[in-house]
């Protein structure tokens, strides 16, 4: 296997684009991708995409996509695992040039989310749960993070202002980021006293609806010197696993085994333990999800994550800065193109990009993209070369 | 809904058919036809238990299509007497009274219509053990 560098990152501003349809929205991004690398063509791309089909009715995405960036015949290939497709295709990407087969590749995500509607919305999202045992008895994606919430809850003692404590910590986070769909602060009292959607989670607990892309350029490690316009950055961990999507299912409800098993590959892979991790992004697509993933990647024992937000630990200068970007919840959470995005804000960091969100020093970075409940993960690992 | 898979579905939502694995002991709902616990491919049917405990809910209150007219309304997870663990709404308690660890039994409901003119699906609910 073959190391392999990111050496361009894109990503435009992402909110309801009502004006922009999603060729245009993942064009910019790839274009930003490619002219920030400094490429002159790229060899293969991944496009990360939950439902194109159902969100704006178009399948045959990757074909699409390729024509449009302008590099059309070159082999485009869409990779679906929920909100975890992003993540996916980056994995992807990295397989296709570390395995040797392509030299200059694309790793993008899409998603189109704001033209059909919420309720055409709650039920695209809601196929990434399981349509026969779950959704047919009327449970939304808010629904079973709740229930894992309570669950949390009732076991460790989790407290309603400690979930709170995450959504503040990424809105002041998120409104650092000029990207970012809602880059306002918020308070306890504000999480708390928002309308309620699945008790305990109320609206300010969930990621938003959101239209956005974001893209990345890969090459090999050795190829970098011809690609100078930025510090590179190599992918040095990549773990993947999956678990069942039904939550009813699962052994435990207040811990998720993809995501320790994804993590624990990851580390292997790059030879690094969780004290070398400078910063993280993680799938916070409910407040409990952050806390739940903390819990499962291992950076506080099972039930102190919560306490652990509390205290500040998980701010920017805290003991490990978790979701510098915003998260999902303040930047906004286009399924598709999370994955893509949580590698935009490792990338940009460890250039030492990233402006007043900068985490100092940063050298080594993770990011950790989930599907559905938990019944998909990836994560990874990149440090500045 | 299609037709068809909700005729194909019956058996499980009507009458609560599942196998057992006859090495480990694992409970497929629906059937499963390899043990994701052991690997197993013998199975047996059987028919879940109708009772058990309330491990954890939720209360719906921003509802998908096909459920306005029931919202608010509890959904959770009840673990039956064998072990099995499945998902299904809460009714005929107070929403304010519902407790995780109380007693729920399986009854037999109309879980969503589909329009005016579409199917009735009918399936399991769980009534609290009084």
């Amino acid at each position: 296997m073959r190391d392999v560098a990111v050496i361009g990152i894109g990503m435009n501003k992402w909110g309801e684009l009502w004006d922009k349809s999603l060729r245009d929205i993942f064009t910019e991004a790839a274009l930003k991708a490619i002219d920030d690398g400094g490429v002159d063509h790229i060899d293969s791309m991944y496009i990360g995409n939950m439902s194109s089909g159902l969100f704006v009715g178009q399948e045959h995405l990757a074909s699409l996509l390729s024509d449009y960036l302008g590099q059309g015949p070159i082999p485009a290939t869409r990779i679906e695992s929920a909100c975890c497709s992003g993540g996916a295709a980056f994995r992807s990407a990295f397989i296709d040039v570390a395995s040797g087969m392509n030299d200059i590749v694309l790793a993008g995500g899409v998603e189109k989310m704001n033209d059909i509607g919420g309720d055409g919305a709650t039920f695209a999202l809601a196929t990434a749960a399981d349509q026969e045992y779950e959704v047919y008895h009327g449970v939304t994606f808010p629904g079973l993070y709740a229930m894992m919430a309570r669950a949390h809850m009732e076991r460790y003692g989790t407290t309603r202002k400690q979930l709170a404590e995450v959504a503040v910590k990424n809105h002041e986070n998120g409104s650092k980021n000029p990207l970012a769909q809602f880059p306002f602060k918020t308070t306890v009292e504000g999480v708390i006293n928002s309308p309620m959607v699945a008790d305990p989670l109320t609206l300010m607990d969930c990621s938003p609806i959101t239209d956005g892309a974001a893209a990345v350029i890969l090459c090999p490690a050795d190829m970098v010197k011809d690609y100078k316009n930025h510090p590179a950055v190599k992918i040095i961990g990549s773990g993947h696993a999956t678990d069942t999507i039904a939550l009813s299912t699962r052994d435990d409800l207040t811990y998720l085994k993809a995501t320790e098993i994804a993590g624990q590959k990851a580390l292997k892979m790059a030879g690094k333990r969780l004290s070398d991790i400078d910063l993280c992004e993680v799938h916070d697509c409910f407040t409990i999800a952050e806390i739940i993933v903390l819990e499962s990647l291992g950076f506080f024992e099972r039930g102190k994550a919560a306490a652990a937000t509390e205290a500040g630990e998980t701010r920017i200068g805290g003991k490990i800065p978790i979701n510098t970007s915003g998260g999902l919840k303040s930047k906004g959470h286009p399924v598709g193109a999370t994955g893509i995005a949580q590698i935009y804000e490792i990338v940009n960091q460890l250039r030492g990009g990233a402006g007043e969100r900068q985490v100092k020093g940063a050298k080594v970075g993770m990011a950790q993209n989930m599907g559905g409940s938990g019944g998909s993960t990836l994560v990874h690992i990149l440090e500045v070369m | 809904m299609f037709p068809a898979r909700y005729w194909r579905e019956i058996p499980q939502r009507y009458r609560l058919e599942a196998n057992k694995c006859k090495k480990c002991g694992y409970i497929g709902f629906p059937p499963r036809l390899v043990c994701p616990k052991c690997g197993g491919r013998e199975f047996e049917p059987i028919k879940l238990k109708s009772e058990g405990k309330l491990l954890t809910y939720t209360i719906i209150r921003v509802p998908p299509s096909g459920f306005k007219d029931q919202t608010p309304y509890a959904i959770g997870i009840v673990e039956l007497d064998d072990g099995a663990k499945i998902m299904a709404q809460l009714v005929d308690v107070n929403l304010e009274d519902i407790k995780t660890g109380d007693k729920y039994h399986i009854e037999f409901r109309k879980v969503q219509s589909d329009g005016h003119s579409g199917i009735l699906a009918y399936g399991y609910k769980f009534v609290p053990v009084r």
